[in-house]
């Protein structure tokens, strides 16, 4: 039997009200909870006093403001697998949130609880590299803005300091952008074994399509910030294609970091880099050709 | 150090000074005597444990009893209504849709929300639906049977 240890329980009434309770030495914001009660059991995870923000409403929306897809950090997966807007300006985010977890899990865990547990085999995390996002982090003091490629400073280490809350996270929609998550688990509700995602923006003339800009994320291989970032430079102003995509996996592949553990060894790992990159960055290139008008 | 506890259970009110570590399973069964929901895995890997928690499904091992304070849960045992049946209940008894029966009532609790935003799933939408629960005897197919039944009873009786 699996029991957490004594801490203490507060139901937070605002935003506000949050952001007092948090200042307490060692608490822990309790959203989904479906990794941090996991923890708690395991003991891997002991603080005194559970800040519960499941009835801050104010926070679990998602919505296009200006040139931005704003998501409340407590928006749940299943909020994201729902939604319209997130699904056709990014078809990363449902591809990814279709094999985050189980379909009941995804009723609880929500998007912010995933970016601050920062599992290195988190999906979220690179998905939300690979998309350039913001993350808005609230304090008594005001907002700060983080990249989210500056946001993990470790396993299980963000930025959020005591007394902080992630409130949001901000996405630039890039006009015509195409986007693409492919992971490959051992079965329904695993951790990745590897997972890449791609954010490509295309230019060129008809016919002769270029990378402009390209966002390679990386899950569960020991990527930088779960970035490929010499994928990412090699494709800038390359041809669309699959010289250029089955290069740029290669390179991932070589940039990346796995370690061998129950769900594969080292090789096999960088193998599923080099291939899910490549498939990756092809689906969003396809999808970015019809954004675009054009034959995929 | 404990807490009140106040919680609606199947339309009926109960609370208890419990320590807020306290999972939501283990209230259930071990303070509130409710045994219908099962506890397995402890990992929210299996779904026995599956309950409604404000009218959504959740694993009932991975949320605090804390967590439910002022919320309404919704167990196996109230599946059944003045003696009668839900026809997902009767859709396991019609279609063996049990063998051991562990799995049971996380499995039948996620049938009930599944039918009641999709009255006609197809055999792939309960596939998913049912994705993150186990049947350690593997009587998928017989489970799958039971929710197109009640399903079909549903339809038939509207």
């Amino acid at each position: 039997m699996q029991v957490p240890s004594h801490v203490e329980y507060e139901r937070a009434t605002s935003v506000e009200h949050a952001l007092s309770l948090l200042s307490r030495p060692d608490t822990r914001v309790l959203a989904g909870g479906h990794s941090l009660i996991p923890m708690m059991k395991l003991r891997l995870a002991q603080p005194e006093v559970l800040v519960d923000i499941n009835g801050l409403a104010e926070l679990a929306y998602i919505k296009l403001a200006g040139h931005e897809l704003r998501i409340g950090a407590l928006a749940r997966h299943a909020d994201l697998l729902d939604s319209a807007v997130a699904g056709e300006l990014f078809p990363i985010f449902h591809d990814a949130e279709r094999v985050v977890a189980d379909p009941i899990v995804r009723l609880w865990g929500t998007v912010g609880g995933s970016l601050c547990q920062a599992d290195p085999s988190e999906d979220l995390s690179a998905v939300f590299a690979a998309a350039r996002a913001t993350a808005v982090i609230r304090g008594q003091e005001g907002d700060r803005m983080i990249p989210v490629r500056e946001f993990h400073l470790g396993p299980y280490e963000t930025a959020v300091g005591r007394g902080e809350l992630l409130a949001e996270i901000r996405v630039p929609v890039i006009p015509g952008a195409g986007s693409a998550y492919e992971k490959v688990a051992r079965r329904v509700g695993d951790w990745s074994v590897a997972a890449a995602g791609a954010v490509l923006r295309l230019g060129g003339g008809p016919g002769q399509p270029v990378i402009e800009t390209a966002g390679i994320g990386l899950t569960a291989v020991g990527a930088e910030h779960f970035v490929a970032a010499e994928a990412e430079e090699f494709l800038r102003g390359r041809v669309v294609g699959a010289e250029s995509f089955e290069t740029a996996g290669a390179i991932a592949a070589g940039h990346c970091h796995p370690v061998a553990d129950q769900r594969g060894p080292e090789d096999y790992k960088r193998h599923l880099v080099a291939e899910l990159t490549a498939r990756a960055l092809r689906r969003a290139a396809g999808r970015a050709a019809v954004r675009a008008g054009a034959p995929a | 150090m404990t807490m009140r506890v106040a919680v609606t259970v199947n339309g009926t009110e109960y609370a208890r000074d419990v320590e807020p570590r306290l999972l939501l399973i283990h209230f259930l069964r071990d303070e509130l005597g409710l045994t219908g929901s099962h506890w397995g895995c402890d990992t929210s890997n299996c779904g026995s444990c599956v309950v409604w928690l404000d009218a959504r499904p959740v694993k009932s091992c991975t949320v605090l009893a804390a967590m439910a304070d002022g919320r309404s849960v919704h167990t196996v045992e109230g599946l059944e209504r003045d003696g009668q049946l839900d026809p997902v209940q009767e859709g396991f008894i019609e279609c063996h849709g049990l063998q051991c029966g562990f799995c049971t009532p996380g499995m039948m609790m996620t049938a009930r929300w599944l039918l009641d935003r999709n009255p006609d799933p197809s055999e792939a939408e309960i596939r998913e639906a049912i994705s993150g629960q186990i049947c350690r005897c593997t009587g998928y197919e017989n489970i799958v049977r039971s929710v197109r039944w009640a399903a079909k009873r549903s339809k038939d009786d509207r």
